[in-house]
Protein backbone atom coordinates (compact mmCIF):
# COMPACT_ATOMS: atom_id res chain seq x y z
CA UNK A 1 0.00 0.00 0.00
CA UNK A 2 1.77 3.21 -0.68
CA UNK A 3 -0.84 5.75 0.95
CA UNK A 4 -0.23 5.28 4.98
CA UNK A 5 -3.47 5.93 6.72
CA UNK A 6 -1.96 5.59 10.03
CA UNK A 7 0.89 8.25 8.95
CA UNK A 8 -1.33 10.41 7.74
CA UNK A 9 -3.22 10.73 11.01
CA UNK A 10 -0.28 11.13 12.88
CA UNK A 11 1.35 14.04 10.64
CA UNK A 12 -2.14 15.69 10.36
CA UNK A 13 -1.86 17.97 13.99
CA UNK A 14 1.64 18.77 12.80
CA UNK A 15 0.67 20.14 8.97
CA UNK A 16 -2.49 21.99 10.85
CA UNK A 17 -0.36 24.15 12.78
CA UNK A 18 1.75 25.08 9.99
CA UNK A 19 -1.62 26.05 8.06
CA UNK A 20 -1.81 28.23 11.04
CA UNK A 21 1.73 29.86 10.42
CA UNK A 22 0.45 29.93 6.35
CA UNK A 23 -3.19 31.79 7.77
CA UNK A 24 -1.00 34.51 10.27
CA UNK A 25 1.33 35.09 7.00
CA UNK A 26 -1.48 35.65 5.10
CA UNK A 27 -3.53 38.13 7.44
CA UNK A 28 -0.51 39.84 8.42
CA UNK A 29 1.06 40.12 4.94
CA UNK A 30 -2.56 41.12 3.17
CA UNK A 31 -3.08 44.06 6.17
CA UNK A 32 0.32 45.35 5.22
CA UNK A 33 -0.79 45.43 1.85
CA UNK A 34 -3.69 47.14 2.03
CA UNK A 35 -2.31 49.74 3.73
CA UNK A 36 0.74 50.12 1.52
CA UNK A 37 -0.92 49.71 -1.91
CA UNK A 38 -3.40 52.47 -0.83
CA UNK A 39 -0.76 54.89 0.31
CA UNK A 40 1.33 53.91 -3.20
CA UNK A 41 -2.06 54.46 -4.92
CA UNK A 42 -3.05 57.98 -3.38
CA UNK A 43 0.80 59.30 -3.74
CA UNK A 44 0.43 58.37 -7.42
CA UNK A 45 -2.85 59.63 -7.91
CA UNK A 46 -1.50 62.87 -6.78
CA UNK A 47 1.28 62.98 -9.45
CA UNK A 48 4.09 64.40 -7.21
CA UNK A 49 6.92 65.42 -9.95
CA UNK A 50 9.60 62.67 -9.47
CA UNK A 51 7.98 61.04 -6.42
CA UNK A 52 5.52 59.60 -8.66
CA UNK A 53 7.57 58.51 -11.31
CA UNK A 54 9.80 56.56 -8.54
CA UNK A 55 6.74 55.13 -7.19
CA UNK A 56 5.68 54.04 -10.61
CA UNK A 57 8.73 52.61 -11.94
CA UNK A 58 9.44 50.58 -7.97
CA UNK A 59 6.02 49.57 -8.56
CA UNK A 60 6.70 48.15 -11.81
CA UNK A 61 9.93 46.66 -10.76
CA UNK A 62 8.36 44.53 -8.07
CA UNK A 63 5.83 43.61 -10.52
CA UNK A 64 8.31 42.35 -12.68
CA UNK A 65 10.88 40.31 -10.33
CA UNK A 66 9.74 37.21 -8.82
CA UNK A 67 9.05 36.97 -5.20
CA UNK A 68 11.29 34.20 -4.20
CA UNK A 69 13.94 36.06 -5.69
CA UNK A 70 13.07 39.42 -3.68
CA UNK A 71 12.52 37.08 -0.38
CA UNK A 72 16.20 36.01 -0.77
CA UNK A 73 17.53 39.47 -1.28
CA UNK A 74 15.87 40.85 1.60
CA UNK A 75 16.75 37.74 3.85
CA UNK A 76 20.21 37.72 3.27
CA UNK A 77 21.12 41.68 2.55
CA UNK A 78 19.41 43.04 5.85
CA UNK A 79 21.37 41.27 8.26
CA UNK A 80 24.27 42.43 6.77
CA UNK A 81 23.03 46.01 7.71
CA UNK A 82 22.73 45.14 10.95
CA UNK A 83 19.03 44.53 10.81
CA UNK A 84 17.84 41.28 12.42
CA UNK A 85 14.72 40.16 12.06
CA UNK A 86 12.92 36.36 12.10
CA UNK A 87 12.17 34.50 8.84
CA UNK A 88 8.74 35.24 9.45
CA UNK A 89 8.34 38.63 10.00
CA UNK A 90 10.79 38.99 7.16
CA UNK A 91 8.90 36.43 5.06
CA UNK A 92 5.44 39.19 6.10
CA UNK A 93 7.26 42.03 5.38
CA UNK A 94 8.50 40.99 1.77
CA UNK A 95 4.81 39.30 0.70
CA UNK A 96 3.06 42.40 1.92
CA UNK A 97 5.49 44.94 -0.22
CA UNK A 98 5.11 42.59 -2.69
CA UNK A 99 1.72 42.52 -3.14
CA UNK A 100 1.40 46.55 -2.21
CA UNK A 101 2.73 46.87 -5.85
CA UNK A 102 -0.58 44.84 -6.41
CA UNK A 103 -3.33 46.30 -4.84
CA UNK A 104 -1.74 49.94 -5.53
CA UNK A 105 -2.99 48.97 -9.24
CA UNK A 106 -6.68 47.66 -7.76
CA UNK A 107 -7.43 50.93 -5.58
CA UNK A 108 -6.16 53.17 -8.67
CA UNK A 109 -8.51 51.41 -10.71
CA UNK A 110 -11.22 52.17 -7.93
CA UNK A 111 -9.97 55.70 -7.64
CA UNK A 112 -9.98 56.78 -11.09
CA UNK A 113 -13.51 54.71 -11.05
CA UNK A 114 -15.28 57.74 -9.28
CA UNK A 115 -16.96 59.77 -11.61
CA UNK A 116 -15.79 63.60 -11.99
CA UNK A 117 -18.88 64.76 -10.66
CA UNK A 118 -17.84 63.62 -7.53
CA UNK A 119 -14.70 65.65 -7.53
CA UNK A 120 -16.33 68.58 -8.93
CA UNK A 121 -19.52 68.08 -6.46
CA UNK A 122 -16.35 68.77 -3.51
CA UNK A 123 -15.05 71.71 -5.36
CA UNK A 124 -18.41 73.25 -5.70
CA UNK A 125 -19.09 72.57 -1.54
CA UNK A 126 -15.88 74.46 -0.97
CA UNK A 127 -14.69 70.63 0.90
CA UNK A 128 -10.43 70.81 1.52
CA UNK A 129 -8.47 68.37 -0.64
CA UNK A 130 -7.99 65.86 2.76
CA UNK A 131 -11.62 65.81 3.32
CA UNK A 132 -12.81 64.63 -0.19
CA UNK A 133 -10.35 62.15 -0.04
CA UNK A 134 -11.28 60.68 3.22
CA UNK A 135 -15.16 61.25 3.37
CA UNK A 136 -15.87 61.15 -0.95
CA UNK A 137 -13.03 59.62 -2.48
CA UNK A 138 -11.73 56.76 -0.88
CA UNK A 139 -14.93 55.00 1.22
CA UNK A 140 -16.53 54.45 -2.44
CA UNK A 141 -13.65 53.35 -4.41
CA UNK A 142 -12.07 51.45 -1.47
CA UNK A 143 -15.69 49.65 -1.26
CA UNK A 144 -15.59 48.99 -5.09
CA UNK A 145 -12.25 47.04 -5.08
CA UNK A 146 -13.16 44.87 -1.78
CA UNK A 147 -13.76 42.18 -3.95
CA UNK A 148 -10.37 42.43 -6.50
CA UNK A 149 -8.36 42.50 -3.12
CA UNK A 150 -10.30 39.62 -2.35
CA UNK A 151 -8.60 37.55 -4.93
CA UNK A 152 -5.35 39.11 -4.04
CA UNK A 153 -5.87 37.51 -0.51
CA UNK A 154 -6.73 34.24 -2.03
CA UNK A 155 -3.52 34.45 -4.53
CA UNK A 156 -1.39 35.41 -1.11
CA UNK A 157 -2.53 32.28 0.71
CA UNK A 158 -1.24 30.12 -2.01
CA UNK A 159 1.90 32.07 -2.32
CA UNK A 160 2.96 32.20 0.68
CA UNK A 161 4.31 28.64 0.53
CA UNK A 162 7.27 30.36 -1.33
CA UNK A 163 8.46 31.79 2.19
CA UNK A 164 9.71 28.37 2.92
CA UNK A 165 12.06 28.51 1.02
CA UNK A 166 13.69 31.52 3.66
CA UNK A 167 12.93 28.92 6.38
CA UNK A 168 9.53 30.54 7.54
CA UNK A 169 7.97 27.33 9.46
CA UNK A 170 4.92 27.22 7.20
CA UNK A 171 2.20 24.14 5.66
CA UNK A 172 4.97 23.74 3.33
CA UNK A 173 8.08 23.55 5.23
CA UNK A 174 6.34 21.22 7.89
CA UNK A 175 5.35 18.81 5.11
CA UNK A 176 8.74 18.87 3.64
CA UNK A 177 10.44 18.41 7.21
CA UNK A 178 8.12 15.65 7.62
CA UNK A 179 8.70 13.92 4.57
CA UNK A 180 12.82 14.26 4.95
CA UNK A 181 12.68 12.62 8.28
CA UNK A 182 10.94 10.36 7.76
CA UNK A 183 11.17 9.66 4.22
CA UNK A 184 7.42 9.39 2.88
CA UNK A 185 6.61 12.38 0.86
CA UNK A 186 3.11 11.67 -0.44
CA UNK A 187 1.18 11.80 2.96
CA UNK A 188 2.86 15.21 3.70
CA UNK A 189 2.33 16.86 0.41
CA UNK A 190 -0.96 15.40 -0.52
CA UNK A 191 -2.31 16.64 2.39
CA UNK A 192 -0.42 19.88 2.49
CA UNK A 193 -2.17 20.32 -1.25
CA UNK A 194 -5.68 19.15 0.40
CA UNK A 195 -5.46 21.84 3.13
CA UNK A 196 -4.93 24.65 0.58
CA UNK A 197 -7.27 23.70 -1.56
CA UNK A 198 -9.57 23.24 1.74
CA UNK A 199 -9.25 26.65 2.71
CA UNK A 200 -8.97 28.81 -0.91
CA UNK A 201 -11.82 27.19 -2.86
CA UNK A 202 -14.59 27.85 -0.42
CA UNK A 203 -13.13 31.59 0.27
CA UNK A 204 -13.01 31.67 -4.26
CA UNK A 205 -16.72 30.70 -3.93
CA UNK A 206 -18.00 32.97 -1.72
CA UNK A 207 -15.58 35.73 -3.28
CA UNK A 208 -17.70 35.10 -6.77
CA UNK A 209 -20.79 36.11 -4.50
CA UNK A 210 -19.59 38.91 -3.74
CA UNK A 211 -18.53 39.91 -7.56
CA UNK A 212 -21.94 39.26 -8.82
CA UNK A 213 -23.69 41.62 -5.79
CA UNK A 214 -21.26 44.45 -5.33
CA UNK A 215 -20.11 43.99 -9.26
CA UNK A 216 -16.44 44.89 -10.11
CA UNK A 217 -14.24 47.61 -11.64
CA UNK A 218 -11.11 46.82 -13.63
CA UNK B 1 31.76 43.80 -9.20
CA UNK B 2 34.74 42.22 -9.68
CA UNK B 3 34.42 39.58 -7.36
CA UNK B 4 31.69 37.67 -8.90
CA UNK B 5 33.60 38.03 -12.46
CA UNK B 6 34.60 34.66 -12.30
CA UNK B 7 30.98 33.80 -11.73
CA UNK B 8 29.81 35.23 -14.81
CA UNK B 9 29.49 31.94 -16.90
CA UNK B 10 27.25 30.53 -14.17
CA UNK B 11 25.29 33.37 -14.04
CA UNK B 12 25.02 32.97 -17.70
CA UNK B 13 23.95 29.54 -17.75
CA UNK B 14 21.63 30.29 -15.24
CA UNK B 15 19.91 32.65 -17.23
CA UNK B 16 19.98 29.95 -20.34
CA UNK B 17 18.09 27.54 -17.97
CA UNK B 18 15.49 30.32 -16.56
CA UNK B 19 14.52 31.34 -20.36
CA UNK B 20 14.19 27.57 -21.63
CA UNK B 21 12.43 26.70 -18.57
CA UNK B 22 9.96 29.51 -18.95
CA UNK B 23 9.70 28.84 -23.22
CA UNK B 24 8.96 25.10 -22.56
CA UNK B 25 6.64 26.47 -19.73
CA UNK B 26 4.96 28.90 -21.95
CA UNK B 27 4.41 26.49 -24.53
CA UNK B 28 2.85 23.59 -22.33
CA UNK B 29 0.45 26.25 -20.76
CA UNK B 30 -0.63 27.50 -24.06
CA UNK B 31 -1.67 23.97 -24.69
CA UNK B 32 -3.57 23.33 -21.56
CA UNK B 33 -4.92 26.82 -21.77
CA UNK B 34 -6.78 25.97 -24.54
CA UNK B 35 -7.55 22.41 -23.76
CA UNK B 36 -9.25 23.48 -20.64
CA UNK B 37 -10.70 26.24 -22.03
CA UNK B 38 -12.42 25.13 -24.98
CA UNK B 39 -13.78 21.88 -22.84
CA UNK B 40 -15.46 24.53 -20.43
CA UNK B 41 -16.80 26.12 -23.44
CA UNK B 42 -18.17 22.50 -24.21
CA UNK B 43 -21.82 21.59 -24.49
CA UNK B 44 -21.11 18.31 -23.37
CA UNK B 45 -21.16 18.02 -19.31
CA UNK B 46 -18.99 14.86 -19.68
CA UNK B 47 -15.97 17.38 -21.24
CA UNK B 48 -17.11 20.31 -19.21
CA UNK B 49 -16.93 18.86 -14.99
CA UNK B 50 -13.90 17.44 -15.45
CA UNK B 51 -12.23 20.48 -17.27
CA UNK B 52 -13.65 22.74 -14.37
CA UNK B 53 -12.36 20.17 -11.72
CA UNK B 54 -8.54 20.15 -13.07
CA UNK B 55 -8.48 23.77 -13.29
CA UNK B 56 -9.94 24.64 -10.22
CA UNK B 57 -8.04 22.28 -8.57
CA UNK B 58 -4.87 23.34 -10.06
CA UNK B 59 -5.88 26.92 -8.99
CA UNK B 60 -6.58 26.13 -5.54
CA UNK B 61 -3.34 24.59 -4.76
CA UNK B 62 -0.12 26.19 -4.97
CA UNK B 63 1.99 25.82 -7.46
CA UNK B 64 5.07 24.80 -4.44
CA UNK B 65 3.07 22.38 -3.51
CA UNK B 66 2.03 21.41 -6.96
CA UNK B 67 5.92 21.04 -7.87
CA UNK B 68 6.75 19.49 -4.59
CA UNK B 69 4.58 16.68 -5.40
CA UNK B 70 5.35 16.31 -8.69
CA UNK B 71 9.37 16.22 -7.45
CA UNK B 72 9.15 14.66 -4.26
CA UNK B 73 5.66 12.56 -4.45
CA UNK B 74 5.93 11.14 -7.51
CA UNK B 75 9.32 8.89 -7.00
CA UNK B 76 6.81 6.48 -4.79
CA UNK B 77 4.37 6.08 -7.55
CA UNK B 78 7.42 4.64 -9.42
CA UNK B 79 7.76 7.72 -11.77
CA UNK B 80 10.86 9.71 -11.43
CA UNK B 81 10.65 12.76 -12.91
CA UNK B 82 13.80 15.09 -13.55
CA UNK B 83 13.83 18.22 -11.74
CA UNK B 84 13.68 20.48 -15.22
CA UNK B 85 11.16 18.10 -16.70
CA UNK B 86 8.66 18.24 -12.64
CA UNK B 87 9.40 22.01 -12.78
CA UNK B 88 8.02 22.48 -16.73
CA UNK B 89 5.23 20.74 -15.96
CA UNK B 90 4.12 22.04 -12.69
CA UNK B 91 4.46 25.65 -14.52
CA UNK B 92 2.82 24.56 -17.34
CA UNK B 93 0.10 22.90 -15.39
CA UNK B 94 -0.44 25.29 -12.71
CA UNK B 95 -0.39 28.80 -15.32
CA UNK B 96 -2.13 27.03 -18.04
CA UNK B 97 -4.91 26.39 -15.49
CA UNK B 98 -4.92 30.24 -14.38
CA UNK B 99 -4.64 31.01 -18.45
CA UNK B 100 -7.85 28.80 -19.39
CA UNK B 101 -9.79 31.28 -17.69
CA UNK B 102 -8.63 33.59 -19.84
CA UNK B 103 -9.44 31.53 -23.41
CA UNK B 104 -12.68 30.86 -21.71
CA UNK B 105 -13.68 34.52 -20.94
CA UNK B 106 -12.66 35.98 -23.83
CA UNK B 107 -14.82 33.28 -26.25
CA UNK B 108 -17.52 33.45 -24.23
CA UNK B 109 -17.62 37.51 -23.87
CA UNK B 110 -17.94 37.51 -27.90
CA UNK B 111 -21.21 39.33 -29.14
CA UNK B 112 -23.52 36.26 -28.88
CA UNK B 113 -24.93 37.61 -32.57
CA UNK B 114 -21.78 35.93 -33.88
CA UNK B 115 -22.51 32.13 -32.45
CA UNK B 116 -26.12 32.67 -33.87
CA UNK B 117 -24.62 34.28 -37.25
CA UNK B 118 -22.63 31.22 -37.42
CA UNK B 119 -25.26 28.80 -36.64
CA UNK B 120 -27.20 30.46 -39.54
CA UNK B 121 -24.90 29.80 -42.25
CA UNK B 122 -25.02 25.95 -40.95
CA UNK B 123 -21.48 25.97 -39.51
CA UNK B 124 -20.48 23.16 -37.50
CA UNK B 125 -19.54 24.04 -33.77
CA UNK B 126 -15.97 23.35 -34.38
CA UNK B 127 -16.05 25.07 -37.93
CA UNK B 128 -17.39 27.87 -35.67
CA UNK B 129 -14.78 28.10 -32.87
CA UNK B 130 -12.31 27.78 -35.43
CA UNK B 131 -13.02 30.52 -37.92
CA UNK B 132 -15.22 33.12 -36.03
CA UNK B 133 -15.03 33.17 -31.59
CA UNK B 134 -11.06 31.89 -31.84
CA UNK B 135 -9.54 35.05 -34.58
CA UNK B 136 -11.97 37.49 -32.89
CA UNK B 137 -11.39 36.18 -29.12
CA UNK B 138 -7.28 36.85 -29.94
CA UNK B 139 -7.04 40.26 -29.27
CA UNK B 140 -9.03 40.24 -26.43
CA UNK B 141 -6.92 37.46 -24.98
CA UNK B 142 -3.68 38.72 -25.76
CA UNK B 143 -3.35 41.50 -22.86
CA UNK B 144 -4.02 39.15 -20.31
CA UNK B 145 -2.12 36.20 -21.54
CA UNK B 146 0.95 38.43 -21.20
CA UNK B 147 0.54 38.61 -17.40
CA UNK B 148 0.14 34.87 -17.11
CA UNK B 149 3.38 34.79 -19.26
CA UNK B 150 4.61 37.09 -16.83
CA UNK B 151 3.65 35.25 -13.60
CA UNK B 152 5.27 32.21 -15.17
CA UNK B 153 8.46 33.70 -15.79
CA UNK B 154 8.90 34.98 -12.69
CA UNK B 155 7.00 31.72 -11.31
CA UNK B 156 9.76 29.83 -12.78
CA UNK B 157 12.31 31.05 -10.13
CA UNK B 158 10.96 27.90 -7.90
CA UNK B 159 12.32 25.50 -9.95
CA UNK B 160 15.53 25.90 -7.90
CA UNK B 161 13.65 24.90 -5.04
CA UNK B 162 14.25 21.06 -6.97
CA UNK B 163 17.40 21.69 -7.61
CA UNK B 164 17.21 22.91 -11.25
CA UNK B 165 20.39 24.99 -11.80
CA UNK B 166 18.28 28.14 -13.48
CA UNK B 167 18.56 31.96 -12.59
CA UNK B 168 18.09 31.95 -9.12
CA UNK B 169 19.36 28.81 -7.94
CA UNK B 170 23.03 29.41 -9.23
CA UNK B 171 22.94 32.96 -7.73
CA UNK B 172 22.10 30.85 -4.41
CA UNK B 173 25.57 28.88 -4.99
CA UNK B 174 27.63 32.39 -6.14
CA UNK B 175 26.14 33.94 -2.61
CA UNK B 176 27.53 31.06 -0.75
CA UNK B 177 30.95 30.92 -2.57
CA UNK B 178 31.68 34.77 -2.34
CA UNK B 179 29.34 36.42 0.17
CA UNK B 180 28.24 39.27 -2.19
CA UNK B 181 24.60 38.88 -1.12
CA UNK B 182 23.28 41.96 -2.36
CA UNK B 183 25.02 42.61 -5.55
CA UNK B 184 24.63 39.18 -6.47
CA UNK B 185 20.70 38.98 -5.66
CA UNK B 186 20.46 42.70 -7.42
CA UNK B 187 21.72 41.40 -10.86
CA UNK B 188 19.44 38.82 -11.02
CA UNK B 189 16.62 41.12 -9.81
CA UNK B 190 17.55 43.15 -12.79
CA UNK B 191 17.93 40.22 -15.06
CA UNK B 192 14.37 38.76 -14.88
CA UNK B 193 12.73 42.59 -14.78
CA UNK B 194 14.27 42.41 -17.93
CA UNK B 195 12.82 39.45 -18.92
CA UNK B 196 9.89 40.04 -18.42
CA UNK B 197 9.73 43.85 -20.09
CA UNK B 198 10.66 41.46 -23.04
CA UNK B 199 7.76 39.44 -22.56
CA UNK B 200 5.67 42.54 -22.51
CA UNK B 201 7.09 43.88 -26.09
CA UNK B 202 6.18 40.56 -27.54
CA UNK B 203 3.10 40.73 -26.51
CA UNK B 204 2.57 44.72 -27.09
CA UNK B 205 4.28 43.11 -30.80
CA UNK B 206 1.35 40.83 -30.76
CA UNK B 207 -1.15 42.97 -29.80
CA UNK B 208 -0.57 45.28 -32.98
CA UNK B 209 -0.34 42.31 -34.95
CA UNK B 210 -3.46 41.31 -33.99
CA UNK B 211 -5.60 44.19 -33.52
CA UNK B 212 -8.76 44.36 -35.80
CA UNK B 213 -8.13 47.88 -36.74
CA UNK B 214 -4.61 47.10 -37.59
CA UNK B 215 -3.66 50.35 -36.58
CA UNK B 216 0.41 51.02 -36.81
CA UNK B 217 0.90 52.38 -33.15
CA UNK B 218 4.96 53.37 -32.95
CA UNK B 219 5.83 49.87 -30.93
CA UNK B 220 7.94 52.41 -28.25
CA UNK B 221 4.67 54.62 -27.25
CA UNK B 222 2.34 50.62 -27.42
CA UNK B 223 5.75 49.67 -24.35
CA UNK B 224 5.61 52.90 -22.62
CA UNK B 225 2.09 53.01 -22.99
CA UNK B 226 1.90 49.83 -21.49
CA UNK B 227 4.10 50.87 -18.65
CA UNK B 228 1.98 53.42 -17.39
CA UNK B 229 -1.10 51.54 -17.82
CA UNK B 230 0.90 48.79 -15.47
CA UNK B 231 2.46 50.81 -13.13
Amino acid sequence: MIWDNAFAISILPDLLRGLVTTVQITVAGMAIAAVLGLAVAVFRYLRIPVLSQILGFLVYFVRGTPLLVQAFFVFYVLPEYGIAMSALVTGIIVIGVNYSAYTAEVYRSGIEGIPVGQWEASTALNLPRGRTWIRIVLPQAVRRVVPLLGNYLIQMFKDSAILSAITVYELMSVAKAIGQSEFRYIEPFTIAALLFLIVSVPCTLVLRRLETRYGTVH
Amino acid sequence: MDAIADYLPLIRQGFVTTVQVTILGAVLALVVAFALGLARLSTHRWLRWPAACIVEFLRGTSLVVQLFWLFFALPFFGLQLTALFAGVLALGLNEGAYASEVVRGSIASRPRGQTEAAIALNMTPAMRMRRILLPQSIPAMLPPMGNVMVDLLKNSSLVSLVTVADLTFNAGLIRSSTGETALIYGIILVLYFLLSLVISAIVALLERRFSPTRERRPLLTALTGRMQGVS
